[in-house]
Parts: C-alpha cells; structure tokens; sequence
C-alpha cells in the first residue's frame, strides 16, 4: 500500500460520542459543525414524514465505524436518549394519530434500512469481536452473531426478512390509501414495485458482490493454472527431451549445436512471435526455410527481415530461390553460419544469401548440376526477378536475389515487428 | 608487452555466473576484465568506483535490468561506454537500451573475436551494430507515406545510411563495407554513429512506440 501524505477525510460513525448510535457525532466530526447543530437537525426533520428519523437509519446502515474505534462503554445516559427517542415517536404518532400512514411509513422505511444495514455491515470482521466486548453479560450474541457461515445465513435471512417486511408493508399501506382505483394507483403500483426490486437488490448486492468476487478469482486462477501448464508441457515436451539429447550427444559436436539452435529457434518462437503461416506470409516463409535448412545441415542461419507481405507465385519462387542458395551454403560452404537478410521496398523485394566459406568459380559449376542455375537463376528469371551470385575460392559466396513488385495489390508492405 | 596501458578495462554484468566465466575466459587474451558483478545494485557500486571503460551489460536481469544500471551511471559517468548484450531479439528490448544510452547490441552468440572487436569499436566511441539490430533500424525508418517527418535531420536515414545498415544486416563486417562501397573504415564507423545517433534522438512513431513499450519516454 502506497503511504498517502494527505488523509483521506471520511465519514465514519463516532460511537465515542454518542447519543443513539454515534451518526450525528460522526457527521459533526467531519463538518466541525457543533453536535447538537446536527442532532436538532435530524429532530426537525424527523417531523416531515419521519425522514430524519430515515435519514438516521440510512446513514446507521452505510458508515461505517473507523478502524481504531474504541467500543464505548455501555453508557446509562444512553437510556435517556433512547427514552427520548420512544416518547418523541409516540408524541408524533399522536400529534398525527388520524393519519397513522405517514408515521408507518417512517418506520416501515427505517425497518427496511435497519435490515439492508445488517446485511451490509456482516462483511466486517471486527464486528465479532465489537458484540462480545460490547455485551459482556451475554457471550452467546458473539457466538450467533460472528462471521461463521451459519451465521452469516441467519442475519443474512434476518436483514432479508425486514427488508422485505418493511416494503410489503410500505406496499400495503400505500394500497389501503391508495385503494380509489384510478390512474395514479397504477403508476403507485409500479413505484412500489421499483421500489420493492431496489430493496431486494439493495439486500443481495454484498452476497452478489461476493459471488462476482470469488467467481473472478477462480477464474483468473483457472487461467493461470492454464498458462502455467503449458509452460510445463512445452518445457517438458521440448526442452528437457533436447537437454536429453544432448547429454547422449555429448560427444558430437554437430548434433549438440543442432539440437542447442533447433531448441532456441522453437523457444524464440513460443516467446516472440506471431504466429504467421508461411503459406501467407514472406517472413513466415522465410523463416521457415532458414529453420529447415539449419536442422539439416546443422549451421546457423542469421536471418534479418525488414517488411513483410502476402505470399503469391513469384513469391513463393522467390522463397524457394532462397531456399536453394541456403542449402548449397549449408551443403558446400562449410561455415557454421550463413546470413540471410531480405528486405520488401517499394517496388521490389531483395533477398541476399551469404556465407563465408570456400566459394567456388563459378564457370566451373557443370551445366548438369542443377542447384545454382536451374533452382535459382532460371526460377528467377522464369517468375520476372533476378538472381545474381557472387563467388571467390576462399572468400565466400553471395547470392543476390531480386524480385519486382508489379501490381498495386501486391504493395501492401507491413511492419515485420509488430 | 609494452601496452599493458592501452587495454581496455571491461566491466561484465550478468546475473548468469556461467555466462560470466565463459566471457571472462574468451576475452582474457584481448582485454583487462577488471571486475563483474551479476545484479543491478553490486554493478553500480562497482562500476562506480572501478571506471572501466566498457561495460557489457545484460539486458535481462531482476530489479529492472541493464536499463537500471544505465539510468543509474549515465550521467554520473559520461565517459564509460556501454555494450548491451542480450539473448533477447525483441525489438523493444534492442530499441529501449539504445535509447537509454547504450552504445551497442550484440547477442550472446556472438564469437570471441567480434565481441573483442564490439568492445573496441564501443570504446572509441563508435556504434555497434548486429545484423537484427541494423534490421529493426531499418524497419522503424523506412519510409511509409502515413508517417508524418517531424525533424527530417533525425527522423530520416541518408541512402548511405541505408546502405551501410543494408549490409550490417547481410552480415558483412566493416572492413568489407568498406570494400563494397568505396568508402574508408572509418567513413563507414561515422556513418554507424550517426545512425546511432538518430536511433537515441528521434522521435519517430515505431521508435517511440517500442520506447513507451520498456517506459522509456
């Protein structure tokens, strides 16, 4: 947790300075507005229709208590308070005691308020430990009132149960009043029934909330444990049979370097790249001959792409072009690592096949072998392109291969990285 | 030997002490390997008080990699120069220790003799480049209609900029692009250098992108 210079001010219930249940101290405490300024407040409000007396289960309901709060000892001036609050109900019922409706209505709502609260406030754990050091006298009220599960169902149903006993009776009394059949009775109705949904959403949203939490944490588990099992398959499909190898191998210096390269390629490729197919793409098709060429003939081939684009004959021509320079490389040059580098341009794309190794004269080259001039100057010539090679004995070989790019369909060049 | 002053002092940072021994031992003959140290905070203490000249850096590494030891000692220590060395062929790996000041990328496979060769070339203050790196340079500036040029001095390669990275990336070594373009060696190490420089300095899209990918902006 990062440490805040500035303390976030909230608003929290002061059971330290109460009078019924700390609300009006705890407002006061944030405004720095006098506490009896508050308290007469929600008495003055308490007279139009019973909502400060709602106002005050709301607010019971949804603060919370700060995290440091000292229980306050069980105070008899508390008494005083709630005997006040008991005689100022009857007074009100009285005052209005032909039209009881408004007055049942407050309570019906600090009914529904007193038992969304309860629900609401069992996700805190120190409320355990606040019921038995609050009332000591009766240890049991810890023990059915903790955060056990069978518990937590009871005061669960129990918050339920008022939640929805106050808007059925909310609902009744609001039918006996409104029982002159009329437009307006419907549109009534239909409040009542908003207002009955918002009640029962008010009093699922924790166990929903919950759910949705632990339904989230399970699958993000699922899907780490789904990664890492790959991981080991790869690992051990892969990795751990080449290191096998390679311990049998020991001694060949040739297969421990294809299997070591052949190893790496496959790892890069889990690690780094997109997945392209090389039937669609020149990248992925050079690639992959540049894969081929070195577990075969167990050099390493540097390859460097710039650019990249779709796959059609000359392509492909070209690809088997390079494919051929590759082999002959592999075959005949012996080096331990050849370079590969094409590059897509605006109006063509250049292939180049290097390597340094013995390079041979190329008028010496017998018109019935085929590699050099059939597999790749004449394909080239066939598909529009040109090959060129460059040779000296004992300074390596270059083949340079360059295929036009004609049509506009054909220039749609892409980053090879991304 | 007479020059026992004029080695260089290399520094190795890498958390694989394998990797370390095997380097140590391949540049023994070429270079002073004055110290090593396998995590970020030992190689900048180190580093710190030893000065070498070249430090090859490992790119991966816990707390923050070869990027932490370069924020680190950049400005503190202008004058030691620095040779990212990686397995990784990531472009945003390559783009981002360039970007934070490194000289040079070369990857592990590298042989003895290029890698003594990198050190050198790092240490007169000119730019190393391996065939993938001149690649992905090559990739980021070519140039796409859709790309707007705000400063064309850094965000543009010259042709022969383009050429000279054309043939790092077929893998030809400097003394033969020399040769294949009629240039001198050192024509072609100001040519790196400059490249090198626009690399660090521009702010085209591709190169900011890969930088904002290691949070390097």
């Amino acid at each position: 947790m990062m440490t805040n210079p500035i303390p976030v001010r909230r608003l929290y219930r002061d059971p330290a300075h109460r009078a019924v249940a700390g609300v009006a101290a705890g407002i006061a405490e944030h405004l720095g507005a006098p506490v009896m300024l508050i308290r007469a407040a929600f008495v003055l409000l308490s007279t139009v229709y019973g909502l400060g007396a709602i106002m005050y289960a709301v607010f019971w309901a949804v603060l919370p208590l700060p995290a440091q709060a000292t229980p306050a000892r069980r105070n008899f001036l508390q008494l005083f308070s709630f005997l006040a609050l008991g005689i100022g109900a009857l007074l009100l019922v009285n005052q209005t005691g032909h039209d009881g409706m408004h007055i049942a209505v407050g309570w019906l709502a600090a009914t529904v308020a007193l038992g969304a609260g309860i629900i609401w406030h069992q996700a805190d754990p120190k409320r355990r430990m606040r019921w038995s050091q609050t009332v000591p006298q009766m240890p049991w009220l810890g023990s059915v009132l903790d955060n056990d599960r069978r518990s937590y169902l009871l005061r669960f149903i129990g918050g339920g149960l008022l939640v929805i006993v106050g808007i059925i009776g909310a609902v009744a009394v609001g039918g006996v009043r409104l029982s002159g059949a009329d437009l307006s009775s419907i549109a009534y109705g239909l409040l009542f029934a908003v207002i009955a949904l918002a009640g029962v959403g008010l009093a699922l949203a924790p166990v929903l909330w919950k759910m949705y939490m632990q339904l989230r944490d399970e699958r993000e588990g699922r899907i780490r444990e789904q990664e890492r099992a790959e991981l080991a398959a790869m690992i051990h499909d892969q990795v751990l049979h080449t290191l096998a190898l390679i311990q049998r191998n020991a001694g060949d210096t040739k297969s421990v370097l294809r299997l070591a390269r052949g190893q790496e390629r496959s790892l890069r490729n889990w690690l780094y790249k997109s997945s392209a197919s090389p039937t669609e793409k020149l990248s992925a098709a050079l690639e992959e001959i540049a894969a081929e060429v070195e577990d075969t003939y167990a050099v390493a081939v540097e390859t460097v792409i710039v650019g990249d684009l779709d796959v059609d004959e000359p392509v492909a021509a070209l690809v088997a072009a390079a494919r051929e320079a590759l082999v002959n490389a592999g075959r005949h040059a012996k080096v331990s690592t050849v370079s590969l580098y094409a590059e897509v341009e605006p109006d063509c794309i250049s292939v180049f096949i290097r390597d340094r190794g013995v390079g041979f004269e190329l008028s010496t080259v017998e018109d019935d072998r085929h590699g050099v001039r059939g597999s790749i100057i004449l394909r080239m010539t066939r598909h529009g392109g040109k090959a060129e090679v460059r040779s000296e004995p004992g300074d390596g070989t270059e083949v340079r291969l360059t295929m036009p790019i004609n049509t506009e369909a054909r220039r749609r060049r892409v980053p090879a990285n991304d | 030997m007479t020059d026992e002053t004029q080695r260089l002092r290399v520094f190795l940072v890498d958390d694989h002490a394998m990797f370390r021994a095997g380097v140590r031992a391949e540049l023994g003959v070429h270079v002073d390997v004055v110290g090593e140290a396998s995590a970020v905070p030992e190689a900048i203490q180190k580093i710190g008080v030893l000065e070498p000249d070249v430090v090859l850096l490992d790119v991966h590494m816990p707390d923050g990699g070869g990027r932490a030891v370069l924020d680190a000692m950049r400005r503190s220590h202008p004058h030691v120069r620095f040779l990212a060395l990686s397995v990784s062929d990531a472009a945003e790996d390559v783009i981002g220790l360039i970007r934070a000041g490194a000289r040079g990328y070369v990857t592990k496979t590298i042989s003895p003799d290029e890698l003594a060769d990198a050190i050198r070339r790092v240490a007169d203050g000119d730019a190393v480049f391996s065939p993938r790196l001149a690649g992905f340079v090559l990739d980021a500036f070519a140039a796409r209609p859709d790309a707007p040029v705000a400063d064309p001095e850094l965000d543009q390669l010259t042709n022969r900029e383009r050429e000279v990275l054309r043939l790092l990336a077929r893998g030809y070594a400097y003394k033969e692009i020399a040769k294949e373009l009629y240039i001198s060696i050192k024509t072609v190490e100001t040519h790196v250098s400059n490249v090198l420089r626009k690399l660090q300095m521009s702010n085209r899209y591709e190169l900011s992108r890969w930088a904002a990918d290691r949070r390097l902006v």
